[in-house]
């Protein structure tokens, strides 16, 4: 319940404190504080304003305790005093949305770009550092390191907490881009945890997709990045079974689909594809929108879903594209040519997806000691529930597994 | 006093700073007008320091706003980084 409070917390408290390890520590104080106090004392009517209160009293204690800051308190004070109060509370005094200004400062260009992705999920989706870590397949030690030295960087090279004007904002897209499509896909297959999808990540991708789509409404990478979370989520309902099971593209229950998101993605793919060379979110949009379409898995255009994939191979390289061609491959070509394609992914080792849909090759080329090899390699690599249960269920479902005749 | 803090007083030293770390460098090229970033310091070691400026500007986007008008980036990069701010005693 905190996850959406947290992040807006946060980032109205990097702005008025111009600190993001203050902010943390404080807005985690305010959370402690809350969890103390609201059980007994009721929950604030204003609980964004009361979390606030709290964190900037924190933060001036610690200000005042801490000598090293205090030439910044003097600062602080200054500025919040001529703060423009209209932007500090809104007309209903509660607190406003900062959090586009903290997304670009995470993204600043002059971060690495594993950085900017990295520190983006932490402040703005909260994600906690393991999480962060699955979501970029790295140890958890590399990630906190990465996270550390990130914040290190604002700190000391000063870069500020504001959204670029116009003109510079073209250049910091690409980034932010990413970092959204980044927690779409973790609420979409969570890294850890009971639960597949988790709809406050995915919901949150798609209104800081739509936010970034209101300032720039021209930017065809933003259409086609709204496009495709809209065509991805249209499939949530049918994506999960009763008991949260994963069910696949191919058993989903397609009357199930949201035709309203499908609808409203579509017409904004034909906006991301009109023009000049589309960008990598269009394209993938584009992929989204035939499956979309079709009635039936056995229906769907998959030549095309192949040439889509080669076209997004060339605008933006990546082993994970080359995953998904060699499955839409198999359905054109058959098992054995989608099969010849993983053999060469071997950078995708970690990633439990490979080992997946290898198997499941495997299994339709009836070779069941090798696809078993290869479940229980997904197994081992996989990280949320009905994954797990899904692969156990496959391996249990191969040949070799059952009981032999003989056996006693 | 040590041997090297007489050098003020000696009238023999006239300006210098204390740069802070590598990890706080921002590079900045400007190619066909347009500017490009890099998250860290000189890429090539083989590139070395010609001239510097001291610049007094609230954060890194202004300077590397100004940064990309110095007419080197145009031939050259140009690392912008923060000066060690010490605590007096």
């Amino acid at each position: 319940m905190f996850r959406e409070e947290w992040s807006r917390l946060l980032a109205t408290l990097v702005r008025q404190l111009g600190d993001l390890d203050l902010a943390e520590e404080v807005a985690a104080d305010a959370v402690t504080a809350a969890l103390e106090h609201w059980p007994t004392d009721g929950v604030p009517t204003r609980p964004a304003a009361w979390l606030l209160t709290v964190a900037r009293r924190r933060a001036l204690d610690r200000l005042r305790r801490d000598r090293a800051y205090a030439a910044r308190l003097a600062l602080l004070q200054v500025e919040v005093d001529r703060a423009e109060p209209a932007q500090l509370a809104t007309d209903d005094g509660d607190v406003p949305d900062e959090r586009l200004r903290l997304f670009f400062t995470c993204c600043h260009p002059a971060l690495p770009l594993e950085a900017q992705t990295a520190l983006t999920l932490h402040c703005l989706a909260g994600f906690s550092t393991p999480e962060v870590a699955r979501a970029f397949l790295v140890p958890p030690a590399t990630m906190a390191q990465r996270i550390v030295r990130a914040k290190r960087k604002i700190r000391d090279a000063r870069i500020p907490y504001r959204v670029p004007d116009a003109a510079t904002l073209p250049g910091w897209l690409p980034g932010v881009l990413r970092v959204i499509y980044l927690i779409f896909t973790e609420g979409y297959a969570a890294s850890s945890g009971a639960d597949l999808i988790r709809d406050d990540l995915a919901d949150e991708a798609i209104r800081l997709a739509r936010i970034l789509h209101r300032l720039l409404p021209g930017d065809r990478e933003i259409i086609g990045l709204l496009a495709l979370l809209l065509l991805v989520d249209a499939r949530r309902a049918a994506r999960t079974g009763p008991s949260g099971e994963l069910v696949l593209l191919a058993d989903q229950d397609r009357s199930l689909w949201n035709p309203d998101l499908i609808g409203e993605g579509r017409r904004l793919v034909v906006a991301a594809l009109t023009g000049s060379a589309p960008g990598p979110y269009a394209l993938q949009a584009a992929i989204a929108a035939v499956h979309d379409e079709a009635a039936t898995v056995a229906t769907t255009d998959w030549p095309q879903v192949v040439a889509l994939y080669d076209v997004l191979g060339s605008v933006a390289p990546s082993p994970l594209v080359e995953l998904n061609r060699a499955v839409a491959v198999a359905m054109v070509d058959g098992p054995a040519a989608g099969l010849a394609l993983l053999d060469t992914l071997d950078s995708l080792g970690a990633y439990h997806l490979l080992h997946a849909t290898r198997a499941d090759l495997l299994r339709q080329l009836g070779r069941p000691a090798d696809a078993a090899a290869a479940y229980r390699r997904a197994l081992e690599l996989v990280g949320n529930e009905p994954e797990r249960a899904f692969l156990t269920r496959r391996l249990a479902s191969l040949p070799q597994n059952r009981a032999m005749p003989g056996d006693a | 006093m040590s041997i090297w803090g007489s050098s003020a007083d000696a009238g023999v030293k006239i300006a210098g700073e204390a740069l802070q770390g590598v990890e706080t460098a921002t590079t900045v090229r400007v190619k066909d007008g347009e500017r490009v970033l890099t998250d860290g310091p000189f890429a090539e070691t083989r590139e070395v320091i010609g001239g510097f400026y001291l610049l007094d500007v609230p954060d890194l986007d202004a300077a590397l706003d100004w940064a990309a008008r110095c007419p080197g980036a145009k031939y050259g990069s140009i690392e912008v980084r923060p000066i060690m701010v010490f605590d007096t005693p």
